[in-house]
């Protein structure tokens, strides 16, 4: 029985990754902002074999509260086997290219907050000497495009957060996992026309519980999503800069 | 801002509309979406939808509600077996959670791949309807959205008018969003089949009528053979294994990739199948143990196999005739329809045991055949003869498989439309959901 502390909790990907841990009768902790929802996942979960779930309401950009919500979920779990980051916001890239109020914020929930609340957690959990630290990226960090460079280079940020913090708690015994899912259909992506390339929550949330069972560092979500990224990387700048991508 | 409308189908692939969907989060969406809006723009008129397994047109209008994030798990009492559940959740998760703990659903359809929601609004029906009923018949209590907003609980004593017009319903009242449903305790989870090969029509009615105490009970049917071997079949029924062994139906199998040519669908193929799967060797003394999922759900592991039928789809023909004409009835429609060369690879036979309280429901007392067939041109009037055949003897057509009945057949089948129709004008219904279906049925 493992204890595990989700955040952003009430997205689709989170809220299908913790019904697959419910099933191995592991120990919840929910943190998100909507408290009906977290409720409503509570019993959900319980009734699906979670040995115990328990939450609290949480804004990933109150950046003050963050040492204060990691104590807290510390004191209810005791320890912390596995923290899944998976809050995230899709910004309005137009916006985004004008106002850098509205970039700002992005880079806060999507970046700046990942990287506080990961090193509250770092620092704790490498006192425990195990455990893993799982966050979700995007293929989007992978290289920064037009169309949506803004979520691309806050996602990128913490991909290169994470490689360096993955070398620093190696020593300490803890893994780090970056999860890199493709397009996913979930409310955040609800504006999209789906086609072939489009998975499921449900299938992301199998990736990634596979890959972490697996100690994967890097998880494409689904698998293919590798072969395309390489593919997109190594598009010379000459000509990607003229593709409307 | 609404999304852009997609292209959808149901399972039959036929027919095919271009569809807004909206996936609400919770009751409070709905409620929005169902809201009067300014004055210029139009008002939401469309019918809910959940896995999209009915096979026509029930679940589709010109904006549907898809329930798929509504798929909490609300209660569960261990001791009493009752399960409350949002109507977004399948029939799947329900057995992937519960067959192991030792529990069963009370009725499953053909497919474990539907919600909730639709199992209701279908009041779907399986293999043990001759003594178990509808899927209706095991919901304790359900919680339905208005078409003014208002959320009612309805159960056979609390808003029993509503309660019996949702059951059976396709929707047509409210938003189903959530339900009490009785789960049943079983000795085991697979099930102990006999298999009895029988010559004709009147042989496996006989037989059907002998195993009535049997639990489970189905016939596939050789709808080609013709003469006295006509309506030869293989009945096949099943008891829950004994052995207090629990496994729920997995997932994997194959899958049809995409739209196989339909021309492979012929006749002769068919004939020639229907001919190898009736003579296969079978040893009608011996049990056989079958896992749950093969034996109650055994096409769930070809995924997509409706794609075999071809890009145009098909139709499936489901009606049910009484007891007392079932034999010749059966006998017609089977005549005709190997007349007209149409012919089906699965045709499923099956008694059914009392109707019930439901509008719209659509078992009673009798024989149901579901026959499926490759959609063509000069398909439809031979189904308008076969239309004709069942309501002569009583019978109705199956409206979760419907896709083209017109509303004088639907009216003929169901007596008590009038009364559906009353309800839907007192609660607002008929200006908010609407199908294409009950568009076509005179809704």
């Amino acid at each position: 029985m493992k204890n595990i502390l989700i955040i952003g909790a009430n997205s689709a990907i989170a809220k299908s990754v913790s019904r697959l841990y419910a099933e191995e009768h592991c120990r919840l902790y929910l943190l998100a902002r909507n408290v009906e929802e977290l409720a409503l996942q509570k019993t959900d979960l319980e009734i699906r074999g979670a040995s115990e779930v328990d939450f609290a309401t949480f804004d990933v950009n109150n950046f003050g509260a963050h040492d204060a919500i990691i104590d807290q979920v510390l004191d209810s779990l005791g320890s912390i086997d596995l923290a899944i980051l998976c809050h995230g916001s899709l910004p309005d890239q137009a916006l985004c290219a004008e106002n850098f109020a509205a970039a700002l914020q992005e880079f806060n929930t999507n970046a700046l907050s990942v990287i506080s609340l990961l090193t509250s957690l770092a620092n704790h959990m490498s006192i425990q000497r195990n455990g893993c630290i799982a966050v979700i990226t995007s293929v989007a960090g992978d290289r920064g495009r037009q169309s949506n460079y803004i979520y691309g280079a806050a996602k990128g940020m913490v991909s290169l957060y994470l490689q360096g913090l993955r070398g620093r708690l190696y020593p300490n015994g803890i893994h780090v996992v970056d999860i890199r899912p493709g397009f996913v259909d979930t409310p955040m992506t609800k504006a999209f026309k789906k086609g072939a390339l489009w998975a499921s929550p449900e299938q992301v949330a199998q990736c990634i519980v596979t890959g972490i069972r697996k100690k994967k560092h890097t998880i494409y979500a689904p698998w293919f999503w590798r072969i395309i990224m390489m593919i997109v990387c190594s598009v010379p700048e000459a000509i990607f800069k003229r593709v409307k991508l | 801002m609404p999304p852009d409308p997609i292209t959808l189908h149901s399972w039959g692939r036929f027919p095919v509309t271009d569809v807004i969907v909206h996936v609400p989060r919770n009751a409070q969406d709905i409620r929005q979406l169902l809201q009067p809006p300014p004055a210029e723009a139009t008002r939401f008129s469309g019918i809910a939808r959940g896995l999209g397994r009915s096979y026509g047109d029930s679940a589709l209008a010109s904006h549907v509600v898809q329930t798929r994030q509504l798929d909490h798990f609300l209660d569960f009492d261990a001791d009493s077996g009752v399960l409350t559940c949002a109507a977004g959740v399948s029939l799947d998760t329900i057995l992937h959670h519960f067959t192991p703990r030792g529990w069963f659903l009370p009725v499953v359809p053909g497919t474990r791949f539907v919600s909730v929601g639709g199992a209701i609004a279908s009041d779907v029906h399986g293999k043990n309807h001759h003594l178990d009923g509808t899927f209706g018949q095991h919901v304790q209590s359900l919680r339905l959205l208005l078409a003014n907003g208002e959320i009612i609980h309805c159960s056979s004593i609390e808003n029993s008018a509503l309660f019996h017009a949702t059951c059976g319903g396709m929707g047509l009242t409210g938003i189903i969003l959530d339900a009490s449903i009785v789960l049943r305790r079983v000795p085991g989870s697979a099930v102990m089949q006999r298999t009895l090969r029988t010559r004709n029509l009147r042989e496996v009615i006989e037989l059907f009528d002998a195993n009535v105490s049997t639990t489970y009970s189905v016939a596939w049917l050789d709808c080609l053979a013709s003469g006295s071997a006509l309506g030869r079949s293989l009945l096949f029924l099943g008891e829950h294994a004994q052995d207090g062994r629990y496994q729920a139906p997995r997932s994997g199998g194959i899958s049809v990739p995409f739209s196989s040519p339909a021309f492979l669908l012929n006749r002769y193929s068919m004939s020639t199948f229907n001919a190898l799967y009736y003579q296969r060797p079978i040893n009608s003394e011996r049990e056989q143990r079958i896992e749950a999922g093969n034996y109650f759900f055994p096409l769930d592991s070809i995924a997509h196999w409706n794609r075999l039928y071809g890009k145009r789809g098909f139709l499936q023909y489901q009606f049910v005739v009484p007891d007392e004409s079932a034999r010749e009835a059966i006998t017609r429609v089977l005549s005709t329809s190997s007349a007209a060369g149409k012919g089906s690879f699965l045709s499923v036979l099956k008694k059914f045991g009392p109707g019930n309280d439901n509008l719209l429901s659509f078992p009673m007392q009798g024989y149901t055949l579901a026959m499926d067939f490759k959609w063509e041109r000069t398909l439809l009037p031979m189904l308008d003869e076969l239309d004709r055949i069942v309501l002569d003897h009583g019978g109705r057509l199956y409206l979760a498989k419907d896709a083209r009945m017109s509303a004088e057949v639907f009216r003929q089948g169901y007596p008590r439309w009038e009364e559906f129709a009353q309800l839907r004008a007192q609660t607002g219904a008929d200006q908010i959901f609407n199908s294409l279906q009950s568009r076509r049925l005179g809704f």
